[in-house]
């Protein structure tokens, strides 16, 4: 490989006897320069599929783990083993698809929320979460997998996407639980993926994260004006907690023990383990919900100032697996609702194709008509 | 799940990269990326998607099959030859204290 550098020290060697002009001298180098350089090569900016010249390094390769441990980012284009990019294909698309699925659970009180205040925040933050899963599957595009294959993954089971939304919204309340429990958990686990190790995914995160506190925000302000109304309100919002507590805990996924995705951490994907982010989450919680006057469900829960931190019951682990493997209150509600909403969108997508392909014919003979004309 | 893959095929959006100035007088900055039917389709999008919480002021969104990228393999031909030279730097430059700021 020649470098610019070398070639215009030999070429300045070949022309020193003669005095030369230097603009001329330099278009010269830059042909000798262009001879001997191969053509740039056509490829999209964020989303190159893996390009086969590139070396792809074993899942250890010490050089790429070096890259990751002096914190240096991935960029799409960059050589990376196959097992990161198909680990973060993995977690990214079904981050994707749970900003997804997400808007499904409160998409449903928009309707019925209490006021139009509510009902405007409702919205906005029902529509932030169709933004996310965009940002998400956008990213997870950079790494050569197309829309098409992430959706045909979700509708047809494939894919998973977080336990979480597939406990049912029964009252008000439990959209105060999510925006406050179910975010502020969310929250916890990716404020860290903001310096996650791929490029367009900390991006994205840093995008989300932006605007995720507004939807933890929201979500305590209606718990908080639910435990400060009548005692029915407080007695609804209570209940409510009692439902969403342990689910939340458990979106924080399997015991450190039991979690087989380890090689996430050396890969600079993940950077605080399932317990740790539970146990800072419940540290932060629980005296929120003693702000908020409501008691948390678990009789084992107390401070431990040996260890500054909340000690905490177990978590139902066959509840868990249960949920995980599709056997969840709403499941298939979520699915289906799911493949159900993009088989009716199927005549957008092809009206919005079809004029595309209109106007792009419209355009096109537009100067001949000027011609004509 | 492939009859649903089948009504679509043909229909897929492009992609298209996005890029947003924030404020008057800052350059258009990329953000993201998004698919849409067609251009003026991927402005109206990129305007739910990236402009929310009025992040910019002037949208554009390029094809992403229009960009011509640098290749990785000649990252080190045509950006380590500059690292030399340092003279392309005012701070090469030594300039007497007496001279103050210039």
């Amino acid at each position: 490989m020649i470098t610019f550098a070398s070639c215009f020290v030999r070429c300045e060697a070949t022309v020193t006897s003669v005095p030369i002009d230097p603009l001329k001298a330099t278009f010269w180098i830059w042909v000798e320069y262009r001879r001997q350089k191969p053509e740039p090569v056509l490829m999209q900016a964020e989303t190159a599929h893996p390009a086969d010249a590139l070396r792809r390094p074993e899942r250890n390769d010490p050089a790429f783990l070096a890259k990751i441990a002096a914190e240096q980012k991935i960029e799409p284009q960059d050589e990376m083993p196959d097992d990161y990019r198909k680990h973060l294909v993995r977690q990214i698309s079904q981050h994707a698809h749970s900003e997804i699925v997400g808007m499904l659970p409160e998409g449903g009180w928009i309707t019925r929320a209490p006021s139009l205040k509510r009902k405007e925040v409702l919205l906005a933050k029902v529509q932030d979460e169709g933004g996310h899963g965009l940002y998400l599957y956008a990213a997870a595009e950079t790494l050569g997998v197309s829309r098409q294959s992430l959706l045909d993954a979700l509708h047809s089971g494939r894919a998973k996407y977080s336990s979480i939304f597939n406990y049912a919204t029964e009252t008000w309340a439990d959209i105060g639980m999510i925006g406050w429990l179910v975010d502020g958990a969310a929250i916890m686990n990716q404020v860290p993926l903001c310096r996650c190790s791929y490029g367009p995914y900390a991006r994205a995160m840093i995008r989300i994260c932006k605007e995720e506190s507004f939807h933890q925000r929201q979500g305590f302000d209606i718990v908080r004006s639910l435990v400060e109304g009548t005692t029915e309100q407080k007695a609804m919002a209570q209940a409510s907690f009692e439902r969403w507590w342990w689910p939340t805990l458990m979106m924080f996924g399997p015991h450190d023990s039991d979690s087989v995705h380890t090689q996430a951490s050396d890969w600079g994907i993940k950077r605080l383990s399932n317990d740790e982010l539970r146990q800072r989450f419940v540290d932060v919680t629980v005296p929120q919900a003693a702000y908020l006057g409501l008691t948390i469900p678990d009789p084992a829960l107390c401070w431990n100032a040996e260890r500054g931190h909340y000690d905490f019951g177990p978590l139902d682990w066959d509840e868990f697996w249960r949920v995980v493997k599709g056997g969840g209150p709403c499941n298939e509600a979520r699915l289906s609702a799911r493949v159900t909403a993009f088989e009716n969108g199927a005549w957008v997508r092809e009206a919005a194709a079809e004029h595309a392909r209109k106007r792009k014919f419209e355009r096109a003979a537009k100067p001949a008509e000027k011609i004509a004309a | 799940m492939s009859q649903v893959h089948d009504q679509n095929s043909g229909n897929d959006w492009p992609l298209f990269e996005v890029f947003v100035r924030s404020k008057q007088g800052l350059d258009h900055k990329h953000v993201g990326s998004l698919h849409a039917a067609d251009d003026t389709h991927a402005i109206s999008l990129a305007r739910d998607v990236y402009t929310r919480r009025q992040e910019g002021v002037s949208i554009w969104v390029v094809p992403a099959a229009s960009i011509t990228a640098s290749a990785p393999e000649q990252k080190s031909d045509n950006f380590d030859p500059m690292a030399n030279k340092i003279y392309r730097h005012p701070t090469f430059y030594d300039i007497p204290d007496e001279i103050g700021h210039m």
